[in-house]
């Protein structure tokens, strides 16, 4: 554990900066016009070489979008956005896509080492596939041939799209219908890449999968779909991990994540939200504007969401769980840290639809200068979900004065037998904390880091072992220059 | 060691040390008494640099440099411990990973290596043993649903990682029972050297027993209004403070 507060400290002295991911890549791209209408829409399904349904599908999403409302039932303040001013396909340049690593082009393989993705199989994370998605397209996937041996299949949707159609076509938007709000409307027109993960019935996916994310390009909005089924007494975990450069205008980033577990599967999915947050003064940093949902379609099927969300410039996310199955389960675990100007609006939903479903919320929420944070959280417990239960614990951690965390609960109970339970707490980091540790020689910042670590652990450690210590890494660094 | 000069401190704007005059030299093992009030545990915050406690005259010399000068961790490092008069608690952050990371800090500072977890873990088994205390002490939270007895210890354990030059005992005594009360004193006794000195703030006459001062200080209405040797403690324990309190006024 102890280990990671030396890590955080090296890194620290190492940059300049706080955000160490705020590099570009040099690399030619090749890239649609600016703009966003139904050509460009065309553009990319052909780019991907679609099949006929899935242009009609992303037509229909796009028609539907433009007469759509913004969200605007959450406590961010941001700007219109202006759609047209963004490109929405830009891709590495490279002659098709690589048979092998060895025809990947050696900038991109130094720039996910440059993150500390290394995607050499001899230098990967023991135990970890990894899909690299650079801008809007997939440029490398590890592990693959080692998985195909258990029919595991995991590659970038695009490919999967021509691999596996009739999976893609019987699941792909039947969690996250194009309609459920603006963001994901978008993203079902304009999607361009993402992971895809399927995991046969009866096998235990025998390591980590996950995909990194990275945003180059400069006023590029990134629009990733995943979409991962866990077949029947099936299990996975996955993660996901993102950077982007450090840059003055804001991007968007609209990502859709649908997972499906049936009867006795359980996914287990892990997010380290890291994309640059903006500077000190609030300018620039990502919009993450991300629907992310599960559905416990089986009996005995389990959803578990971890996320460490520490960059961005605004958060909002929900990832949720649609409990159908008898004695299905879901589980929210998140950290959120907001400092600066960063805001976020985040939490959860749990939908109760069968017996005995139960589900388990735990939030800490952390907000330092000038940051707002809300958690918003639903349970409902429909009329059939006899047995049903919750329990919610939401902690915020405050530091400083002029941060806010505001907590948001809605319970929605129509079956008696259901409880449902819900604990809220809200602190100060206390001086009495951080002056014990000075006293022992703990830096002012570093011991920030301690205390929130530990006021976070029941979420850390949830996360797996090879990225709880990134993640420890990241509490401490996205707090810097939060006190003193 | 320690010089600690007309020493005056407020705290919220009120004046609560007026005037505080000590000497402790390496090797030496001073007691402060004084009532509840006096100004004895603003008198250690002032040492260890707590916010809020603010210095408003005096001067204080640690190893012939200016003390007050240093932030709460820069004295840390140079060797300034101070045993709380109440632990804090940390939830959530176990037990070793706080010392490790207090130790390594420390450690850093006087450019030695930083321990890895098993070389920390070896060094606080030999130092729990030395002190009759119990492993599991290391794996719960900082002081997290730790009696009164566990947080002394829990703190005379820190000091014995630390291997402080200075240290401050705040009423480490208070609440205990006589086999903590022995333990407390073992692990300041272990630390008694030549190049060493301990401060124990005190409210009895008992501790005293057990860790023989080679002075004793009166301190009442933020002034050293008496200083002796060891039999000042016992003095005061028959006359009770109300006599020196009275000479301070
Ligand atoms: N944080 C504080 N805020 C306000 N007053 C304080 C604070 N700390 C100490 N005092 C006051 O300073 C005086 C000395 O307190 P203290 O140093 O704790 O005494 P002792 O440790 O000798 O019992 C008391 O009158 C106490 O009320
Ligand atoms: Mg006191």
């Amino acid at each position: 554990m102890a280990a990671s507060f030396e890590t955080a400290r090296q890194v620290r002295e190492a940059t300049e900066q706080t955000y160490k991911y705020g590099f570009v890549t040099d690399i030619e791209s090749e890239t649609a016009p600016k703009g966003l209408n139904e050509d460009i829409v065309r553009f990319i399904s052909q780019k991907k070489g679609e099949p006929e349904w899935l242009l009609e599908w992303r037509l229909k999403a796009y028609r539907r979008w433009l007469s759509m409302p913004e969200p605007r039932w959450t406590k961010l303040r941001f700007p219109q956005i202006d759609y047209q001013d963004a490109y929405y396909y830009s891709a590495p340049k490279q002659a098709a896509r690589p048979k092998s690593l060895d025809e990947v082009d050696p900038e991109l393989l130094r720039t996910y080492e440059k993150l500390g993705i290394p995607l050499r199989e001899q230098e990967v994370l023991a135990g970890v596939a990894v899909d690299a998605v650079f801008d809007s397209v997939s440029v490398a996937t590890t592990f693959k041939g080692k998985l195909e041996e258990q029919g595991i299949v995991f590659c970038s949707i695009s490919e999967a799209i021509q691999t596996h159609p009739d999976l893609v076509r019987k699941y792909l938007g039947s969690v996250v219908p194009p309609g459920d709000n603006k963001h994901a409307c978008l993203n079902s027109a304009v999607f361009t890449d993402g992971s895809f993960v399927y995991i046969p019935k009866g096998v235990r996916c025998p390591m980590e999968l996950s995909t990194y994310f990275r945003i180059n390009a400069a006023n590029t909005g990134q629009f990733e779909r995943t979409l991962i089924i866990a077949d029947e007494g099936s299990y996975v975990s996955y993660l996901e991990g993102c950077t982007a450069p450090m840059r003055d205008e804001h991007q968007l980033h609209a990502a859709v994540v649908e997972l499906i577990a049936l009867d006795d599967a359980e996914i287990k999915y892990s997010t380290v939200q890291n994309w640059y947050p903006g500077d000190a003064e609030g300018r620039g940093g990502i919009y993450n504007f991300v629907t992310k949902r599960g559905a416990c379609r089986g009996r005995n099927s389990k959803i578990s969401w971890t996320q460490v969300e520490t960059g961005s410039a605004i958060t909002w996310k929900y990832p949720s769980c649609i409990l159908q199955g008898d004695n299905s389960v879901g589980e929210f675990y998140s950290v959120a840290i907001t400092n600066n100007y960063q805001q976020a609006d985040t939490g959860t939903k749990m939908i109760h639809i069968g017996r005995n479903t139960r589900s388990r919320i735990i939030s800490k929420g952390i907000s330092a200068g000038r940051a707002q944070q809300t958690y918003r959280g639903l349970v409902r417990i429909s009329p059939k979900a006899t047995g049903a239960r919750n329990h919610t614990q939401c902690d915020s951690l405050l530091i400083g004065d002029s941060c806010g965390a505001h907590t948001v609960p809605y319970i929605e109970s129509r079956n008696r037998s259901a409880i449902v339970e819900h604990e809220a707490t809200t602190s100060k980091i206390s001086d009495d904390q951080l002056f014990y540790c000075r006293q022992r020689g703990i830096s002012e910042e570093d011991a920030v880091a301690l205390v929130v670590n530990g006021f976070c652990r029941e979420v850390l450690q949830q996360l797996p072992m090879e990225f709880a210590v990134e993640a420890q890494k990241l509490v401490g660094i996205s707090l810097e220059g939060s006190v003193g | 060691m320690l010089e600690i000069r007309n020493l005056h401190a407020t705290v919220d704007g009120k004046p609560i040390l007026k005037g505080v005059d000590l000497t402790l030299d390496a090797g030496e093992v001073h007691a402060i008494m004084g009532p509840n009030g006096s100004g004895k545990s603003t008198l250690a915050y002032v040492l260890t640099g707590r916010d809020g406690y603010e210095v408003s005259e005096g001067e204080v010399l640690f190893r012939g440099r200016d003390l007050l000068a240093m932030t709460p961790e820069e004295r840390a490092a140079e060797g300034v411990f101070l045993a709380f008069q109440y632990p804090v608690e940390i939830p959530g952050v176990p037990n070793t990973t706080f010392l490790r990371e207090a130790l390594n800090a420390v450690r850093r500072h006087r450019s030695l290596p930083a321990l890895d977890p098993m070389e920390f873990m070896k060094l606080a088994r030999t130092k729990l043993k030395a002190l009759h205390m119990n492993d599991q002490l290391l794996k719960r939270p900082v002081n997290v649903g730790f009696s009164g007895g566990e947080k002394k210890r829990n703190e005379i354990l820190q000091m014995a990682l630390l291997e402080p030059a200075l240290a401050i005992l705040d009423e480490t005594d208070s609440g205990l029972d006589i086999d903590a009360l022995k333990v407390v004193a073992e692990g300041v006794n272990a630390l008694r050297a030549p190049e060493r000195a301990t401060l124990v703030i005190t409210h009895y006459q008992r501790l005293l027993d057990y860790i023989v001062p080679d002075r004793v200080h009166v301190l009442a209405h933020g002034r050293i209004v008496r200083s002796g040797g060891k039999e000042l403690a016992q003095e005061l324990e028959r006359t009770g403070y109300a006599a020196f309190t009275g000479e301070a006024a």
